[in-house]
């Protein structure tokens, strides 16, 4: 072992995996410097050397070949990037300018887009709406300002090309130091394979759509249950359900009977593993690259700090475990302190399986794996129901929304500039200040920018007919509700109210307007639109630029819907004016809402979707910014 | 008449996908053969092979589907019924559906108009019903209900109702006014997986008044139970 340098002694010293046949191996060693004497001679050592490659400078080429894999003992074709999946981690730097010259050996068209990177609209990867796409043997070339820095990632925007391995990590290097310390970092990239063809997962949803769904409500769940409640209140907690032909037990569309979940493209039977040194501060990078799967990450014997969401400082809070949405991102510091070994242990949203990392001290020390939590079933607030007019025993109200201030930093708000408060107050006709609990703070929901609207929600009219099945009927901001499988689990659940920037809010403008978006679908036709609308019938949403806009997001739907904007940061209203965290991913829980500030700076024409794959196509719009 | 489905078939297909375009499409052409029952009937004498099935080709809202129901005893034909529609979804989970419903055997056979629902009630009953219009002002109403009851994940047990009015007699293929016939069933399957799953059941036929009448005089049966076992498929 001193022969070689330990691949985890250097942050960034991760190889290629093992199984990927691809050709890239050779530039990728190289990208990585190491000796090329150092080849793993253990199990343990080839188990810490997998993992994607990383590339850094600011001059890359990529190529997607279709590429052999093997993650569940059947031979299939993937999606890679230099014939890895993961495709390579790029590691840029703030203040570069990246050139990326992307090649398409396959037979049909292809795209990477840059998520969560502010660039030209040109640049952006979208086919359709950035340009035209990549053809079959032709190479784009990529080439744009760094202006930012963090954790990001990269994907194709190309039919189901993500479902099958097309994603890897983006690290930008920042100028200035961080607000934090860490003795090294890795990029913790979560998946979920399918050995399916991405389009036969998708006809068999529009077929049955619970073809994927083995939880569902069984002769012993109803004899359980009237043996507790008897027949009659039976009958009452079923009756909405039945009423409305929806399952309490609809979590995820596409379950852990095709997916495989990956931790930086490994099964959960070896895992991927990250080395430390005892009393070292490890950043991990926690990317959600998932086609549909939410995971629920923790670390059973260690606190996470979370200093970072979807690449943008925040204020540290430290949790036990956070829910990461598709396409968002977590950079979180640990401190293990004791020679033992962490299981990283990220399960689905509906607990039909997990991805497992490991963080040791040495390659040979794995820990154990946790068993899952219980399957978690909706309550009727996920349905957007009424909360009042419940009256039923054990209804989980773990987190409603105005519950609480008491999540607020203390510290800021000795910081809060109550002048500016008074005046922004005073100018708010509908603010009841007898509800206020906190003199300091509006409610959320006040309208103020920071706070959520306080216009009422109505369904338009375009939102009834065939092809929507539910309409909230009194959708609520549920900032501090860790959701749906998470509440109420004796841990310390990361929720967007957490969420504070750590530099003051960049544009403090109040919202000139307001945009209201339904996320609509009709769930057993597997159809998915905007304002019950589909993309495919829609008209762009106009925006001026320079103006500052609220948009709010209510879900009519029963499932979480991860939103991304692309082009413009999406500024999460969390409840604090002057420190109004900024997100390029959104999750809108089921039957809630939540509001999101946007600076329109950015002239040009944006994708703005649904990041769950199979949902994208009708749950997205245009953004045109003139 | 094979023929002339065939070729709505095709046609429907054609017009459908004419908005087919390479990569992306929320809503593709998509197609679905649903074989409910495809079973044998174990009964006094030559036990019958019966298929009830149902097949579309369309999109998310608009869909072109055709029906069939039939029976073979010893190889040779004893009924089918089949029907052209198209259907349209008018409600989130009902479909409107119009059509044609031809009975080729046993002979005579009749043709008739077929304007229906088919969906899924609250209490997730799913139903399909539908008014037929045919020849000589003969009315048929026919209404078709089944329940799944998840036993565990894959073991699913299925009671069926079906009921069929007339609004004449119809001497010719025992069909009489009023209530005509009932068939009850309770089927009990095994998913090994989603689209394959082998049952086993019992079915109950009975007819009723001048159809009860009419089977008399042909030496049937009015009143019959029956065990069955077949497989549940779709593709």
């Amino acid at each position: 072992m001193s022969k070689i340098i330990l691949p985890g002694m250097e942050p960034e010293s991760l190889s290629r995996r093992r199984f990927v046949t691809g050709v890239a191996a050779g530039t990728a060693l190289m990208g990585l410097g190491f000796s090329v004497n150092a080849k793993p001679t253990s199990e343990a050592m080839r188990k810490i050397l997998a993992g994607p490659a990383i590339l850094r400078g600011s001059k890359f080429d990529l190529t997607y070949s279709p590429t052999k894999v093997n993650l569940t003992g059947k031979d299939r074709i993937a999606t890679a990037i230099n014939g890895s999946v993961p495709a390579p981690v790029l590691r840029w730097k703030e203040g570069d300018t990246v050139i990326l010259n992307v090649t398409n050996n396959m037979a049909e068209d292809t795209s990477i887009h840059w998520h969560g990177i502010i660039l030209p609209p040109d640049q952006d990867g979208v086919p359709g709406i950035s340009f035209a796409g990549i053809k079959p043997g032709e190479t784009f070339q990529y080439s744009f300002p760094v202006n930012q820095s963090g954790t990001y990632w990269y994907h194709s925007h190309s039919g189901f090309q993500e479902q099958t391995g097309a994603y890897g990590a983006i690290v930008i290097d920042p100028k200035e130091p961080p607000p934090y310390r860490y003795d090294r970092d890795y990029v913790v990239l979560l998946s979920d394979w399918s050995d399916e063809d991405p389009t036969d997962i998708y006809h068999k949803l529009k077929k049955l759509s619970d073809y994927y769904n083995f939880r569902e409500r069984t002769i012993s769940d109803v004899t359980k249950e009237v043996s507790e409640d008897g027949w009659k209140k039976f009958w009452q907690k079923r009756s909405m359900w039945n009423k409305m032909r929806m399952s309490d037990r609809d979590i995820s569309d596409v379950t852990g009977y095709t997916y495989t979940f990956l931790t930086n493209g490994h099964a959960p039977a070896d895992g991927w593993t990250g080395l430390f040194n005892k009393g070292e501060k490890v950043l991990l990078r926690f990317i959600n690259a998932a086609a549909m799967t939410f995971f629920d990450v923790r670390i059973p014997g260690l606190k996470m700090t979370v200093v970072a969401a979807d690449g943008q400082y925040v204020q540290p809070v430290s949790v036990d475990e956070f829910r990461i949405g598709v396409a968002e991102t977590y950079d979180v510091i640990v401190e293990p302190s004791a020679e033992r070994a962490y299981t990283i242990f990220s399960q689905a949203i509906d607990r039909t399986g997990y991805a497992r990392g490991t963080l040791t001290p040495h390659p040979e020390m794995t820990a154990e794996v946790p068993e899952m939590d219980a399957g978690p079933l909706l309550t009727h607030g996920d349905m957007g129901m009424d909360m009042s007019a419940m009256n039923h025993a054990g209804h989980d109200m773990g987190g409603m929304a105005n519950s609480k201030n008491k999540t607020m930093n203390p510290s800021m708000d000795s910081s809060m500039d109550h002048s500016k408060m008074g005046h922004d107050m005073a100018g708010m006709s509908k603010m009841d200040h007898s509800k206020m609990k906190d003199m300091n703070k509006p409610e959320i929901g006040s309208g103020m920018a920071g706070y959520g609207s306080s216009r009422d929600v109505v369904h338009v009219d375009t939102e009834y007919g065939p092809h929507v099945d539910m309409r909230s009927e009194a959708p609520q901001y549920r900032l501090d509700d860790p959701g749906v499988g998470l509440r109420n689990n004796g841990r310390k659940v990361l929720t967007y109210a957490d969420l504070r920037n750590f530099n003051k809010t960049p544009d403090p403008r109040e919202p000139g307007r307001e945009i209201d978006l339904h996320l609509t679908g009709n769930m057993s036709r597997y159809m998915w639109s905007i304002n019950g609308i589909k993309y495919a019938d829609a008209e762009p949403i106009q925006l001026k630029y320079g103006e500052r806009l609220r948009i709010n997001l209510i879900n009519d739907t029963m499932m979480n819907h991860p939103m991304h904007l692309h082009g413009m940061w999406s500024d999460l209203e969390t409840g604090d004016a002057d420190y109004i965290p900024r997100k390029h991913t959104a999750i809108v829980p089921p039957g809630a809402k939540i509001s999101y500030l946007v600076t329109a700076d950015a002239k040009g024409s944006w994708a703005y979707h649904c990041h769950l794959i199979y949902h994208m196509l009708g749950m997205f719009r245009k953004v045109v910014v003139s | 008449m094979k023929n002339k489905l065939t070729s709505a078939f095709v046609f429907t297909g054609c017009v459908l996908s004419t908005s087919l375009y390479a990569g992306m499409e929320d809503d593709p052409v998509i197609t679905k053969v649903m074989i409910d029952q495809f079973e044998t009937r174990v009964t006094d004498g030559d036990d019958p092979l019966v298929l009830e099935g149902q097949a579309w080709i369309g999109k998310d809202l608009n869909k072109f589907v055709i029906k069939a129901d039939a029976e073979q005893v010893n190889g040779s034909t004893e009924e089918l019924e089949l029907q052209a529609l198209y259907s349209r979804a008018i409600a989130p989970f009902w479909d409107f559906q119009v059509g044609v419903r031809q009975d080729q055997k046993p002979k005579p056979g009749r043709n008739w108009l077929a304007i229906g629902f088919q969906g899924l009630a609250p209490y997730w009953f799913e139903i399909d019903t539908a008014l037929f219009i045919g020849e000589s002002d003969q009315i048929g109403l026919r209404f078709t209900a089944e329940y799944e009851w998840m036993l565990t994940q894959r073991w699913v047990l299925s009671p069926d109702i079906e009921f069929n009015i007339y609004s004449k007699n119809d001497q010719a293929t025992g069909t009489g006014s009023g209530l005509s016939d009932t068939q009850l069933g309770l089927r009990l399957r095994y998913e090994i997986k989603r689209e394959f799953a082998p049952y086993i059941g019992v079915n109950w036929n009975k007819k009723y008044g001048n159809t009860a009448t009419f089977a008399k005089n042909e030496g049937e049966k009015v009143d019959d139970t029956q065990f069955v076992a077949g497989i549940r498929v779709w593709f």
